[in-house]
């Protein structure tokens, strides 16, 4: 359900960016903080980019690691559980380095040759 | 024919956000505070409202967000206040939670000139109402006692992003075999230092002291992470 809401999102992004043109595939990088399951965005994107631009793009998603800083004793680590407080000095101000990414970084798209358009006047 | 990568470098809500701005300033210009009320369906939202809205020391309205229906809509106009019901089915596809668009989208029919708190209960769901931000000042969220005490480790975007924890049904403790001191640890190794109050919205029990911080945040008062 999450990433149905998502890829609504990725969509409604990335047919702005592509200005009508088809898209053949998109790059996306995405933190695990984000609790998005990678094979069930792919699925949801596949549906909701139907009759769409996007119909067919592939959803390449670069999974990006937790990786959180204490601003107390400045211990930095990769956490495998959800959890923030700092795992050297147990103090609550933690800073999120990575892991909260759901950015699209590119779009790939197909554009029409315009033919005879440099061939000169009339 | 051929293939061109095109630069994006945007986050994937930030449409979203961008509304979200356009709501908080809205907000902001009529003066009027803004908490979005999140938890699981069923964990008392409405309840602990139908409770404490109408001795909260301000003018208040509620924005009632649901898939279907008005019934929660229904029982909160009896505090007589203003309640402008927001269903996410027609039009919307049944979303499971409120975006900043649908929040817009109701603007329209709430005298916000004439409030100085606006609640937004969200629809019941721990995972998409914690992606889209509304244009709220404050993120309460309800996490009932019958829920289990690792609710904070399944749901960490939803416990991570909000400023205030209402841990509720406390009347039902005896009954069950919930370790509170568990649910308090696994909250606080989730979202270190946030505020939580232990509430029953059945019997009212610890539930002034969520009054009061209503209370406050209607005056303007920072509602601390």
């Amino acid at each position: 359900m999450h990433e149905l809401s998502l890829s609504s999102a990725i969509l409604e992004t990335v047919l702005r960016h592509a200005e009508g043109r088809p898209v053949s595939s998109v790059q996306m990088r995405v933190g695990t903080l984000r609790q998005v399951v990678p094979d069930s965005l792919d699925f949801y994107f596949g549906i909701v980019s139907r009759g769409t631009e996007c119909e067919g793009a592939r959803l390449e998603q670069e999974v990006v690691a937790a990786r959180l800083r204490c601003r107390e004793c400045g211990a930095e680590w990769e956490p495998e559980l959800p959890l923030f407080r700092c795992a050297a000095c147990g103090g609550a101000a933690v800073d999120t380095v990575a892991g909260e990414e759901f950015e699209i970084e590119s779009i790939v798209v197909s554009e029409e040759e315009e033919e005879g358009a440099c061939i000169g006047p009339r | 024919m051929h293939r061109t990568k095109v630069k994006v470098a945007e986050d994937a809500l930030d449409a979203n956000a961008t509304i979200a701005s356009a709501n908080r300033a809205d907000f902001d210009r009529e003066g009027v505070r803004v908490v979005n009320f999140m938890s699981a369906p069923g964990a008392g939202k409405t309840t602990l409202l139908e409770r404490v809205l109408g001795k909260v020391d301000a003018r208040v309205g509620v924005l009632e967000g649901d898939v279907q229906g008005s019934a929660d809509a229904d029982r909160l106009a009896a505090l007589h206040m203003p309640v402008v019901q927001l269903n996410t089915d027609p039009g919307f596809g049944g979303e499971c939670h409120l975006d900043a668009n649908m929040v817009r989208s109701a603007l329209g029919d709430l005298p916000l000139a004439e409030l100085d708190l606006l609640v937004i209960e969200n629809v019941g769901n721990l995972v998409c109402p914690a992606e889209f931000r509304v244009g709220e000042d404050a993120r309460v969220m309800v996490s009932a006692v019958t829920e289990g005490e690792d609710k904070p480790l399944k749901y960490p975007l939803m416990f991570r992003t909000c400023e205030l924890v209402l841990v509720n049904k406390i009347d039902l403790l005896e009954h069950l075999d919930f370790d509170l001191d568990r649910f308090l640890y696994n909250l606080d190794a989730v979202h270190p230092g946030v505020e939580h109050m232990l509430v029953s919205a059945a019997t009212g029990e610890g539930t002034g002291a969520f009054r009061d911080w209503l209370s406050a945040v209607a005056k303007g008062a920072p509602a601390t992470a």
